[in-house]
């Protein structure tokens, strides 16, 4: 199996890339979560302020989940299944959801 | 619009995506995804942005600074939505063997970020209120 997966080995490393690509993704998620725990948590600390802090962390922890999941599954097999729409959503949901606990510190 | 609500129920019927047509080369299904996760991380640039306007300008009026905090949200929110809608499509139309979708998003999106740097030179040019 191993020995078949080596020779179909795509040489242009796509799998590779799509992984590096979520990594970066990751990345930037955790600038923007670092951002939004800034913005939650400067000056006087309010209970809402720490409640949209831990929003704003389990967001980040759910992104994290979804990259790890795909990453593993590009990882196991020769050719990987396409991401699943549920997790691109959940992403997004991620995503957008932090946006709008922008809005909500920032009002 | 009425396409949207469709796509935006594919969004979370992953099984209704399968049925369509033949599945693609894996490889061209991976850039497919690649191209979304970089509109992914233009629209967590966008929202970070926002977040850092609102935290590092106090010096900028109230109004000014939220406006342009939540501008700036607002366009991150609006992106990543549309890369997950596009996705959703181009992976439907490369399923039917169909031409890719075309889109006005990535020239709004440019024509937005210049006009802002545009504006910001002259703002650092003339100088803030004189």
């Amino acid at each position: 199996m191993s020995s078949a997966a080596a020779h179909e080995r795509d040489p242009g490393l796509q799998p590779e890339r799509t992984r590096l690509a979520w990594r970066r993704t990751t990345l930037a998620s955790t600038v923007a979560a670092v951002l939004a725990a800034k913005t939650a948590l400067h000056g006087d600390v309010s209970a809402a302020g720490i409640v949209a802090c831990a929003l704003c962390c389990s967001l980040w922890l759910g992104f994290l989940l979804v990259a790890h999941r795909r990453i593993r599954t590009l990882a196991s097999a020769a050719v990987p299944p396409a991401l699943a729409p549920r997790h691109a959503t959940a992403a997004i949901v991620c995503t957008v959801a932090m946006a709008v606990c922008g809005v909500a510190l920032v009002l | 619009m009425i396409a949207f609500v469709r796509n935006v129920r594919l969004w979370f019927a992953p099984e209704d995506v399968r049925e369509e047509g033949s599945t693609p080369d894996y490889r061209f299904s991976l850039a497919n995804e690649r191209t979304f996760l970089a509109w992914v991380r233009t629209a967590l640039a966008l929202i970070g942005g926002g977040f850092a306007v609102d935290q590092f300008l106090p010096d900028l009026r109230w109004a000014w600074r939220v406006g342009l905090a939540l501008a700036l949200l607002g366009a991150g929110a609006l992106c990543s939505l549309r890369a997950v809608n596009h996705w959703m499509r181009c992976e439907r139309a490369m399923r039917r063997g169909e031409d890719l979708p075309v889109s006005r998003f990535p020239a709004l999106l440019s024509v937005v970020v210049a006009v802002v740097a545009v504006a910001m030179v002259v703002v650092v040019l003339v100088g803030w209120e004189g």
